[in-house]
């Protein structure tokens, strides 16, 4: 144990873990009520197109190693979809899935080309397909971190409002709120997001970080805030203790994390359901005035 | 542009197109302070489609919108309320009433929730306060329906907005929620109404505008109170200016199948 917090390495990882794994969750609150849990996952396919053509960037550039660019190429690009998606979304040109879709596609096969044109191959793409956060750098934790920060400030100091168009957009609209704005900032802040997870989980594991968390919240909390607050303790949760277990055995910590957050998620259902038994006897709405008499005749 | 000082909400010549087909066509309406109007039509007239473009929920294809005399970009929301038909489809979130009501706190200028103080108290005017901390999941449509109206009162508009507000709750609340907004009308609030009945408002009304197939065919008295609203024993506090025109227009569905 403590041989394992002394490894500056491990340390490294571990903050990134804990900020990635509360900040991921934040997010995916406001994505689950807006119906675009898989947003996460459309833009981390198109952020490997962005991861790519940093790749290719830094190549042309002649600068080594050559992926020095691929983080900022990706939160480039990751920000670019995600804004752009919503945009087209809200002008009702094409509907959510429909956009989602393309993003997937696209997103793989615009990486695999572009990194093909760096003079990579796919292979290269592997460890921000599925992680690498045992190889976390000092700077890419400084990235994480500043990254992190920013989606923890602006989603949690605009909460208020990031409910409001979540909740109900038409409402939000008729308020006189800037739904384009917040419906923008929020998938730029999905965008971030998923960005600083793809050294965690990898890509194509970062919305599960986001969701999965928020979905085992929502079957034992009573309140949005609520909601939100132990979604992200339980996303910082998995991962530390996600990652820890691979300091020990040889397991790839993206996956571990995910895993241990469906395994959770499992639980606390069965445990809720269990407690929950239906008592049928209940009126459901006592505190409703009746309002049709019943004569009865003799 | 004559008039348009003094006006709560006026939209000229709009015309609304959703789906390659136009909603509604060459719609004028003014409404003053004070005023209670009701917007009334068959199902698919465009009643809650001219709501909600004069609220800038959807997009005017031709035409102005103007609220307290401003377009809609500068317009001043915090003196708006409006409550929607329904609240959104759950998405599995848990929201309590206390939250969706404070939600109603914010505008354009204003990206923080209120206080929750607020928001208990205009749960408080609809008998929901002490349902303030329970999800909205868990409740029937018709308090449901009461936490949005909640939602609007927390504004304090000086214009109500309320599409069929009385679809899906029962006699009782209908009551309390009639005597809430005959309580605002009377503090100066004006209101405008989608309904489908206008029984339960029949003596507030000041006006009535009567839209078929997306254009307006009436703009002038509501439909005659019934009996019960006319009585003796009624108070009808607002005298109309003229007498109820016979010009066969108001008898059609507009009070919604005479009984």
């Amino acid at each position: 144990m403590i041989e394992m917090l002394t490894s500056p390495l491990m340390q490294r990882a571990l903050l990134a873990a804990v900020l990635v794994g509360a900040a991921a969750p934040v997010i995916g609150t406001f994505l689950v009520q807006r119906r675009l849990a898989l947003l996460g996952d459309g833009i981390g396919h198109i952020a490997l197109t962005g991861v790519a053509a940093g790749w290719l960037a830094g190549a042309l550039a002649g600068l080594t190693p050559p992926d020095v660019l691929a983080l900022p190429g990706a939160m480039t690009v990751a920000v670019l979809g995600a804004v752009g998606i919503e945009w087209v979304r809200a002008r009702g040109r094409i509907t959510g899935d429909v956009a989602m879709a393309i993003l997937f596609y696209g997103g793989i096969a615009g990486g695999v080309l572009l990194i093909k044109i760096a003079g990579g191959t796919s292979a290269n793409l592997m460890s921000y397909l599925f992680g690498s956060i045992a190889t976390v750098s000092r700077t890419d934790l400084l990235w994480t971190a500043l990254l992190a920060g920013i989606v923890l400030a602006v989603g949690l100091g605009l909460r208020g409002a990031l409910f409001a168009v979540s909740h109900d957009e038409e409402f939000a609209r008729a308020s006189g709120l800037p739904v384009q704005f917040l419906t923008s900032l929020l998938a730029a802040l999905a965008a971030l997001t998923v960005t600083v997870a793809m050294r965690v989980v990898g890509l194509l594991l970062v919305s599960a970080l986001m969701i999965v968390p928020v979905a085992t919240a929502q079957v034992v909390a009573r309140s949005f805030q609520r909601t939100m607050a132990l979604a992200s303790g339980i996303g910082a949760g998995v991962s530390v203790v996600g990652l820890a277990v691979t300091y020990w055995y040889d397991l790839p910590p993206g996956a571990t994390i995910v895993v241990l957050a469906i395994v959770i998620y499992a639980v606390v259902t069965m445990v809720q359901n269990a407690r929950r038994h239906p008592d049928l006897s209940i009126d459901p709405h006592p505190d409703l005035a009746d309002d049709v008499r019943v004569i009865e005749e003799t | 542009m004559s008039q348009t000082s003094g006006t709560v909400l006026r939209t000229d010549g709009v015309d609304v197109v959703l789906g390659g087909r136009r909603i509604l066509m060459d719609v004028d309406l003014t409404v003053r302070p004070g005023e209670v109007v009701a917007l009334l039509g068959a199902n698919g007239s465009g009643k809650s489609t001219l709501v909600r473009a004069a609220l800038g929920v959807i997009p005017v294809a031709k035409g102005q919108v103007r609220l307290f005399d401003q377009p809609l970009r500068t317009a001043p929301w915090h003196r708006v309320g409006y409550v929607p038909q329904r609240m959104p489809a759950s998405t599995g979130v848990p929201t309590t009433a206390c939250e969706v009501v404070r939600a109603g706190l914010l505008s354009r200028r204003r990206l923080r929730p209120g206080s929750r103080a607020q928001a208990i108290a205009a749960l408080d005017a609809m008998g929901m306060a002490h349902r303030a901390n329970h999800p909205v999941q868990e409740m029937s449509g018709g308090q449901q329906q009461r936490v949005l109206i909640a939602r609007a009162l927390v504004r304090e508009p000086d214009l109500l907005v309320l599409d069929e507000p009385t679809t899906g709750i029962d006699l009782d609340t209908i009551s309390t929620f009639v005597a809430t907004i005959d309580r605002m009308r009377r503090a100066g609030t004006t209101v405008v109404v989608v309904l489908h009945e206008t029984e339960a408002f029949a003596s507030m009304l000041d006006r009535a505008v009567v839209l078929r197939h997306g254009r307006v065919v009436h703009d002038g008295p509501p439909p005659p109170a019934r009996a019960e609203h006319a009585g003796p024993q009624h108070e009808h506090a607002h005298p109309h200016a003229e007498p109820p025109r016979d010009d066969g227009l108001l008898d059609l569905e507009v009070i919604g199948g005479d009984g």
